[in-house]
């Protein structure tokens, strides 16, 4: 990158900031579902839907660990990766803070399945010990974070590699948008939960939706970024372990 | 480029998207649960939390252990990449 791209990539970061500045900053509902706040049919809704990719997610583990236990250290990596970015609650331009959801670097590695199995006990962890999110709600936060997120990520990279062949740019948009699909779902889920007197589940969708959409883009690019990062470093020291992700994965493909 | 740049770059970007909002914007920047609540209770202002959390930590030991969330993550992965490339510097010798 040239200093012309920086200063023209800085540019477009100001710009961005004061875009979102002069719309009125509110508060964002960008976290995961509270404890309680879901009612039990939905619940239970979520928790069925989730359950069945937690089991296909171990199975996936297991596989993974058996054919290939040279990739230990990488699972853990990707597990790891999402344990710090959820901790890290980030102010946004709306005012309020949330934080990113790490799932797309996993997904990209090792395919949706297993983050499902990563993701959820990440969040489980903030479900007990934080009272963050909760264990009612943990099937509707899993599905979004630990299920949905991880296969949009999955997917955009797969696209963006083959329509680009660019796969610095391809791990950027998994991980950003593995991290945004999380929040727009969520919404969806509040939404139908709670659907508005006038306008029903779509007028909720947009209240929730289109509240934290704009809180959770400037995280989802930081998300990306910083994704893009620890690829680098991947990269840069652990082409072995890559390339056998690359021979029993079928996901990743080296640049 | 050489990737001690390329990461500089990419660091110096995820603060600014982070520092820029605290400075130009202002909000309490707080935690958002406390905001959804009340968007359900607008949007139905009957609905009782049936199950509450099974306990809630003081703030500060609260932030403890969010603290203790991201240095076991961190740790972890600098552990990991520490391994990656030790090994790497070790097949170049060899």
């Amino acid at each position: 990158m040239t200093f012309k791209k920086m200063l023209s990539t800085l540019m477009l970061i100001f710009g961005f900031t004061v875009y979102l500045l002069l719309n009125d900053p509110q508060q964002a509902y960008a976290m995961h579902i509270m404890e309680g706040f879901l009612p039990l049919k939905w619940v239970l809704i979520w928790w069925a839907v989730f359950l069945p990719f937690f089991v296909l997610g171990l199975r996936s583990l297991i596989r993974i660990t058996k054919e290939a236990p040279e990739l230990k250290m990488m699972l853990g990596l990707a597990g790891a990766f999402t344990f710090v970015l959820s901790a890290l609650k980030i102010p946004s331009v709306t005012g309020s803070s949330s934080h990113p959801t790490g799932t797309g670097l996993g997904a990209v590695m090792f395919g949706p399945l297993p983050m499902s199995v990563l993701g959820s006990i990440v969040l489980l962890f903030q479900a007990v010990l934080l009272a963050h999110g909760g264990l009612t709600t943990l099937g509707a936060n899993a599905f979004s974070m630990a299920v949905a997120g991880p296969i949009v990520g999955y997917w955009a990279y797969k696209v963006m590699m083959k329509s680009t062949g660019k796969q610095k740019l391809s791990i950027f948009t998994a991980a950003a948008l593995a991290d945004l699909s999380t929040y727009v779902i969520t919404s969806i889920q509040l939404a139908l939960a709670f659907p508005a007197e006038h306008g029903g589940v779509w007028a909720s969708f947009l209240k929730f939706g289109g509240i934290f959409a704009i809180t959770q883009i400037p995280l989802a690019i930081s998300e990306g970024l910083l994704t893009v990062l620890i690829w680098n470093w991947l990269q840069a020291y652990s082409s072995n372990e890559l390339s056998i992700l690359q021979r029993t994965m079928k996901g990743v493909r080296e640049s | 480029m050489k990737i001690r740049t390329h990461s500089f770059i990419l660091i110096a970007i995820i603060v600014l998207l982070a520092v820029l909002p605290l400075i130009f914007v202002s909000g309490d920047f707080g935690g958002a649960d406390d905001a959804a609540e009340g968007l359900i209770q607008t949007l139905a202002p009957s609905y009782v939390p049936w199950f509450s959390s099974l306990f809630e930590l003081p703030s500060e030991t609260e932030s403890l252990l969010f603290a203790l969330q991201a240095a076991i993550g961190a740790g972890f992965i600098g552990y990991a990449i520490g391994v990656f490339k030790g090994r790497a510097s070790r097949d170049k010798d060899v």
